[in-house]
């Protein structure tokens, strides 16, 4: 079944999703940025939308709010992150739901920093909200854990952050130390101008906080002032050094258990399941009754997050 | 029996050694008949050793079809080749036994200025107030840059006391103003 998707955001992920929707069968019927939006109930062209806002900055000639009253099934919400009172995200999901539509995130700030009041909205409207792309990217990681049964699964651990990864296993491999390697991310665009978020353990905290209240199933809400968060600035060269000598290393690892959401640089076996190198990322779930599973790919991307951003529509049909 | 029972903490007093009780592992190899266990024990207490656990798996059995048993046990270090001469002269078959072998081993990095922050006191008070022992110690500097140095610690723990001996280690950090960069635990990699 071919479903209407109006998309908010129109970076990477956004922009992503107008791409690929036409692959998976859906047309993208409105797409805004944060000043404008284009909407066309026959689907839009997507390369017309790009060509667009390269040339003029805008996607169209109506106004951001005018997705809202377009006709369609699933709002995909990828706009940027924010903290706190996650807005305009939340206020954008609760319009969504309130018009009884079905709501995909991308944005990981309504489902990490307000869980409880996003699931009270859903409960009250006829959509559903779906968030598999805000943890881990392409990495089907809640999906797995909703087929296990989130009862079934005792503890959630990996690496989900590729920037902080990438300088960690460079860092280790070729010996250079920390600023430098950052200087070098930040060419290739694995890391941003400013990278305080990845570096400082921000958006590993706020993946194992979605994924510690998908895990706890209502019972406890986490947000990211419960996690405790350390980020990899304080790893010098001698620590992965030390490590090296042992046959360990460095890894920013995120842990969501029983105890809680815990981000922090950790020993790890050089070679184990958790030592992933580059941007490549990693979850490991603990189950009851079957052991571990790794579950490793792509963490982040435009093209990446938005596979998983229309996996999760494709489960609304 | 309970450990208190084997209490063998007067006795180092009374013989004047006055060194603290340190904990030892002992690995035994039992013959697979009635009372074996109780014949093992019994020299461990008449020489003043403590016992702290015994582990042993039923239905687990070694190659010769021996009952492999693991002893943790306290007593003043003077006392402990006593001990292990005594369970050999009463045929109890000592796979291994030392005061470095505990039952679990843990390994942590430190950050920071650690020369400057007083690592022999940092070390002496992990090994007096979270009962660790220190098995190894590197230090890794690079010259030449304003890089943190690094310590790295190998520490033999007691079994079941690896969250309390980080709990420790992660309080003396803070103190000090180092990091610390923590194992993963066990079970988990």
């Amino acid at each position: 079944m071919s479903l209407r998707l109006a998309v908010l955001g129109a970076g990477a992920v956004g922009g992503s999703v107008l791409d690929l929707a036409g692959d998976y069968g859906h047309d993208v019927v409105a797409f805004a940025d944060s000043s404008s939006s284009a909407v066309d109930p026959a689907g839009l062209d997507p390369s017309a939308v790009h060509d667009r806002k390269e040339r003029e900055g805008v996607v169209g000639d109506a106004d951001p709010e005018a997705v809202f009253d377009a006709d369609y099934d699933v709002l995909v919400e990828a706009t940027p992150t924010t903290l706190g009172d996650a807005e305009p995200g939340f206020s954008h999901v609760e319009r969504a739901l309130g018009d009884d539509r079905h709501v995909v995130l991308a944005n990981k700030g309504p489902v990490a920093e307000r869980y409880a009041d996003l699931r009270a909205l859903e409960a009250e409207s006829a959509g559903t909200v779906q968030f598999e792309a805000a943890v881990g990217g392409a990495i089907p990681v809640l999906s797995t854990i909703s087929d296990l049964g989130a009862p079934h699964v005792t503890a959630a651990r990996g690496v989900l952050n590729g920037t902080a990864n990438f300088i960690l296993s460079r860092m280790a491999a070729e010996g250079l130390d920390y600023e430098h390697v950052l200087a070098e991310a930040q060419d290739l665009g694995v890391a941003e101008a400013d990278p305080t978020f990845d570096v400082d353990g921000i958006d590993a905290a706020l993946k194992f906080v979605i994924l510690a209240n998908v895990l706890s199933d209502g019972k406890t809400e986490y947000a990211l002032d419960d996690a405790e968060v350390e980020g990899i600035r304080n790893v010098p060269g001698t620590a992965l050094d030390l490590a090296a000598e042992d046959g360990r290393t460095v890894r920013l690892i995120g842990e969501a258990t029983a105890d809680g959401v815990r981000v922090a640089p950790r020993l790890v076996p050089q070679g184990s399941a958790l030592s992933v190198t580059g941007t490549q990322n990693i979850v490991q779930l603990e189950t009851k009754h079957a052991g571990q599973l790794n579950i490793s790919g792509r963490g982040a991307g435009g093209p990446e997050t938005a596979t998983a951003v229309l996996s999760d529509v494709s489960r609304l049909e | 029996m309970s450990a208190q029972d084997l209490d063998g903490g007067s006795d180092a007093e009374a013989d004047g050694s006055g060194e603290q009780p340190k904990p030892h592992t002992i690995r035994l190899e039992l013959v697979d008949e009635p009372g074996q266990l109780l014949a093992a024990l019994k020299p461990i207490s008449d020489n003043g050793g403590n016992l702290l656990s015994i582990f042993h798996e039923r239905g687990s059995l070694t190659p010769r079809g021996h009952i492999p048993v693991e002893v943790d046990l306290e007593c003043p270090p003077d006392r402990f080749e006593r001990i292990v001469e005594a369970l050999r002269d009463a045929g109890v078959n000592v796979i291994r036994a030392g005061a470095e072998h505990f039952g679990e081993e843990v390994m942590v990095i430190l950050v920071g200025d650690i020369v400057d922050s007083d690592l022999s006191d940092t070390l002496h008070r992990i090994e007096s107030s979270a009962d660790a022992t220190l098995q190894d110690l590197s230090l890794s500097a690079r010259e030449g840059t304003d890089e943190a140095s690094s310590a790295r610690l190998r520490l033999a723990v007691r079994s079941g006391r690896v969250d309390e001996t980080l709990s420790v280690v992660r309080d003396l950090a803070a103190e000090k103003e180092l990091h610390v960069v923590e194992p993963l635990a066990e079970g988990s990699q």
